[in-house]
């Protein structure tokens, strides 16, 4: 046993879908170097702690808790309180934790719709009796308990506040590697308060080799719907790439493949709303339609731009992806009370 | 909290914000708000004791930030910048909430206008704490001028401007200048001979050396802002060298090709396919009509060139395109008058018989097509009976609704010419109000009275050629409703005219377009205050002369010439004028080069650095309208003075009554 005790690592998966873990394990090598850092504190998906073994830690035990997922059901909550509690560096890991990621679409309808969909409307679900989950429910031998399943999908730092947010669905590995690099060797972290670590500054275009011309939208594609052109920024072809609009750090991965990248290192400092954003952005491009503008009146007008969006099919998943939960848009609508009231 | 210490005032103006809007309470419950050091509300903070009152605040209480309630910033922004500055605080650290424009005069309801007032307090007060120091900045002005139509508003402009020893580039659309002035046979009420008047000014202008006379030219596109304009005109071909041509004006006479004159001659005369407006002309170069013109159709003829002793006939002649730097521009655009066939119950273009007031003016013109003679639509005979009916196309729900103001005016100067010329005929006036309101109008009314002209009170229904009576047969019929008798009657004469109102040019708006500026719901250009500011627009540097802003008859359009033409001058002759830091500005750092700003500049101010892969903005050419700001996706732009920070403390404060349960704050963690 070493003369000086280890710092204490946490890690915990919430509402995702368990690729923010597989790219920690990403790292590779490294991961020894963690494990030689750190103690592991809690960590479902690698070693067996059970939650009872958190709660008796002191408060601030664990020194750095990567939190991946979304908050959807009361358990999410009520692990997010606990881990906040226990840890002296919580960060939101991945895009569920930073901004509600695929979850977070799930505000568009209600988790009554959400619950119909899985368990009832599902064409591969087959729920004769038409169940659905209950919180509580009563069989011969007591009362079953299972989280409640909330209204609207959260980010973590709607929840509890967050020392660091680091972006990424999931979060490239290299850009772990270089965090956790980082804090083993003690290289000073930004100022902790929802801080931005694991990523760039700048949009992802920075890291984007394609050629950028003057842009000017006719029409939208949708990826199968066109073979584009490898050396030219997939927006000027019709592909809404939202690179423009979203946070560095994964060195343009699918730009370079030629997909168009949907956003996932979440918006830019300052930025209050990426869907908003882009929207604006997007606007400000698109072609009125052929012909001369000079005397064509207002609606005539409204048709042709009707004409160009049209070909942009589901703008609230397009645009939206991976930041809905935490949009200015949701914020407005549900900061407060009014949510569960269903002011929607 | 914030450390800024603001100062918030209240102003009563009078009863105008006062009579709606609880002041008081406002200014007490301002009082209570964060940073809120002094709050106070008085009678009219415009006036010089109002802002002693600010001044004296800012230095006894170190205030950094000032809240004025009041009017409209349009009106007194610049005032109260002005205070702060005499107190030695920067004038960008003042925030104006307007709550009479915006709420006292939109409301009757106190305690609605009261809650709102209190709403665009607190959002100016939240705002203002984000401000920061900017400061002004020159700007060069550019001593030539531009001044677009060459009516009689458009010659006054650039002779005064010319005359005081700037350079003006006149711009004409048409071969000629003169505008309608030109067409017109006497002006009312002094009858004058219109172009007796007009003439030696537009002679003036032909021989004027600081006046650069473009005419048969069109202005396409301008670009820059107050005092650094680009004007791109496209000079069209006349297909006649000015440099050889003297105007001599033989090939008009050998020209084989007669085609109705539409324009000048109002379609009542004939002109040839190479032609000049009028005898006066200026500029004297004749221009050829290239769609009459039997070479341009066929290939054949050449009559022209063949007899021009100058050889000044270029068939081979391009449009020009022309780059004009200029430093301030006029708009004297002029009018259309109103085209009665959307009246088809008056019959005009039916009935031939039914004239127009512009072909009456040059039907009655000694210059004109009849030589003067007053006859019906056959060239020969005179009428016996004629009837003049106003308001056609104006004070009518259906059409326009405004008064065009010279009607009833030329109309009066109609009956007096007709008896004039046919002492024997008997003219008959249908109107709605006789408006006879510049000086000597009525005495020029009452002097028409005693001539014998019947005036008959009451809007015409219908013109017709469908006799129904005895004494109808062969003659127009007028069926009007004689609102001081309240009867239907009938009326044959001989002819009709139809006193046409006026109304802005078919493409008033695209011309807005080009020159940024606005156009009221009638196609008038809007100009900056309806009273104190009646030339000057809201784009800097552009202002408006004449019918173009509005119906008016030649004193008025001669006096905004004028009035125009002053204010050109003393922005040139004060060599720099400083303009609103108000710019956007593109952060290196964080562009990313992705380019969907870059056509967005209306400016051109947005230019791309192809090495470094970043988009910036020329703060010189920026006119800061924020379309950059609100595109960039990674807000690398930033516009000053309306930050994302700034926007959004003033929306979250006029929205201070709904928290909690709306809150847009950046973390939205509450």
């Amino acid at each position: 046993m070493a003369a000086k005790e280890k710092p204490k690592f946490a890690m915990y998966w919430a509402a995702s879908c368990g690729g923010c873990e597989i790219s920690t394990l990403n790292i590779g090598d490294k991961i020894l170097a963690v494990d030689e850092a750190f103690d592991i504190a809690f960590w479902p998906c690698v070693a067996d702690f059970k939650v009872k073994d958190v709660e008796k830690y002191p408060d601030g035990y664990i020194d750095l808790c990567l939190f991946n997922g979304a908050i959807r059901n009361s358990e999410n909550e009520e692990m997010a309180h606990l881990l906040r509690k226990k840890s002296k560096i919580l960060v939101a890991f991945g895009s569920c934790a930073s901004e509600g990621c695929i979850p977070g679409l799930s505000n568009l309808t209600t988790a009554e719709a959400t619950l119909r969909a899985v368990y009832l409307d599902n064409p591969s679900t087959d729920n004769p009796k038409r169940v659905l989950p209950q919180p509580f429910t009563k069989v011969p031998e007591g009362t079953i308990q299972i989280p409640v399943f909330y209204e609207r999908v959260k980010s973590l730092d709607q929840v509890v506040p967050v020392d660091y947010v680091m972006p990424g669905c999931p979060p490239e590995a290299h850009q772990i590697a270089a965090v956790m690099d980082a804090v083993i060797t003690g290289v000073p972290l930004p100022p902790p308060g929802r801080s931005i670590i694991g990523a760039g500054n700048v949009a992802v275009c920075e890291e984007c080799p394609r050629q950028k011309n003057v842009k000017r939208i006719k029409r939208f594609y949708r990826p199968h719907e066109i073979t584009p052109d490898p050396e030219i920024c997939l927006l000027e072809q019709g592909i809404v790439c939202m690179g423009i609009a979203t946070r560095a750090g994964c060195g343009a991965l699918c730009p370079r493949v030629n997909m168009r990248c949907e956003g996932c290192y979440g918006p830019l400092d300052g930025v209050e709303d990426q869907g908003a954003n882009m929207v604006a952005a997007i606007a400000s491009v698109v072609e009125e339609g052929s012909g001369p503008l000079a005397g064509i009146d207002e609606a005539e007008l409204q048709r042709r731009i009707g004409e160009v969006m049209d070909t942009l099919v589901d703008p609230a998943g397009t645009f939206y992806r991976f930041n809905m939960a935490h949009s200015l848009l949701m914020r407005a609508r549900f900061t407060g009370d009014s949510a569960e009231k269903g002011v929607a | 909290m914030s450390k800024e210490r603001v100062g918030v005032y209240i102003c009563h103006c009078g009863s105008n914000i006062a009579g709606t809007v609880a002041v008081e309470e406002v200014s007490q419950w301002a009082a209570g708000l964060p940073n809120v050091v002094v709050s106070r509300d008085y009678k009219f903070m415009c006036s010089s004791l109002g802002q002693e009152l600010v001044e004296k605040d800012i230095k006894e209480l170190g205030l950094t930030r000032v809240v004025v309630a009041a009017c409209s910033p349009h009106m007194h922004e610049r005032t109260f910048r002005a205070t702060c500055e005499r107190a030695g605080l920067n004038p960008f650290l003042f925030e104006m909430a307007n709550i009479r424009e915006l709420d006292s005069w939109a409301t009757d309801d106190r305690v609605a206008a009261t809650q709102k007032a209190k709403a665009m307090v607190s959002a100016a007060i939240r705002r203002v704490i984000h401000h920061q120091p900017l400061q002004l900045l020159p700007v060069t002005i550019n001593p030539n001028t531009l001044v677009v139509g060459g009516g009689v508003a458009g010659i006054t402009a650039a002779l005064e401007i010319a005359n005081a020893g700037y350079h003006v580039y006149l711009v004409e659309r048409e071969p000629s200048i003169g505008g309608h002035m030109a067409q017109l046979d006497k002006t009312f009420p002094t009858l004058d001979c219109s172009a007796c008047i007009l003439t030696p000014k537009m002679v003036d202008v032909a021989q004027n050396k600081n006046i650069t006379l473009l005419s048969w030219s069109e202005v396409e596109a301008v670009e820059g802002y107050v005092g650094n304009f680009t004007v791109t005109v496209r000079k069209k071909a006349r297909y006649v060298n000015e440099e050889k041509c003297t105007g001599c004006g033989i090939c008009i006479e050998k020209c084989p090709k007669k085609v109705v004159d539409e324009v000048f001659e109002a379609g009542l005369g004939y002109r040839k396919a190479i032609y000049r407006p009028f005898p006066q002309a200026v500029p004297k170069y004749p221009v050829i009509d290239t769609a009459s013109c039997i070479f341009f159709q066929r290939g054949k003829c050449k009559a022209c060139q063949m007899f021009c002793p100058t050889e000044a006939i270029d068939f081979e002649q391009q449009d020009q395109i022309l780059k004009l730097e200029v430093g301030n521009i006029i708009l004297a655009t002029g009018y259309d008058t109103f085209d009665p066939r959307r009246i088809p119950q008056y019959g005009y273009g039916r009935l031939a018989n039914v004239f127009t007031s512009l072909e009456f003016e040059r039907m009655v013109n000694a210059a004109g097509p009849t030589g003067g003679r007053i006859v019906l639509r056959d060239g020969v005979t005179t009428p016996k009976s004629v009837a003049i009916i106003h308001c056609v196309g104006s004070r009518d729900k259906n059409y326009n609704e405004h008064c065009s103001r010279v009607c009833c005016m030329y109309s009066l100067k109609f009956s007096h010419l007709l008896h004039e010329r046919l002492p024997d005929a008997q003219v008959y006036e249908f109107y709605i109000d006789i408006r006879a309101t510049a000086k000597r109008y009525e005495e020029f009314y009452h002097r028409i009275l005693e001539e014998g002209t019947r005036f008959i009170r009451g809007r015409v229904a219908e013109v017709t050629d469908a006799a129904r009576l005895p004494g109808e047969e062969g003659k127009l019929i007028v069926q009007y409703e004689d609102t001081l008798i309240g009867k239907q009657r009938r009326l044959p004469v001989d002819m009709v005219i139809l006193s046409v109102g006026m109304e802005a040019r078919r493409d008033s708006r695209e011309v807005a377009q080009i020159f940024g500026l606005g156009c009221e719901y009638n196609g008038f250009f809007i100009e900056r205050h309806p009273k104190l500011d009646p030339v000057n627009t809201m784009t800097e540097g552009i202002q408006i002369a004449g019918a173009c802003q509005g119906p008016m008859a030649i004193p008025e359009a001669v006096a905004q010439g004028a009035a125009a033409a002053a204010r050109v001058l003393s922005l040139i002759s004060q060599g720099t004028v400083m303009m609103e830091p108000v710019r956007a500005h593109i952060n290196a750092e964080k562009c990313s080069g992705c380019r969907i700003c870059n056509d967005l500049c209306p400016y051109n101010a947005i230019v791309f650095h192809e090495d470094r892969k970043v988009s910036e903005v020329i703060t010189a050419l920026c006119q800061g309208c924020g379309a950059c700001v609100a595109a960039c996706p990674s807000a690398a732009i930033t516009g000053a003075h309306f930050t994302d920070e700034q926007v959004m403390a003033q929306i979250e404060g006029m929205l201070w009554d709904m928290q909690p349960r709306i809150a847009v704050t950046a973390t939205g963690a509450e």
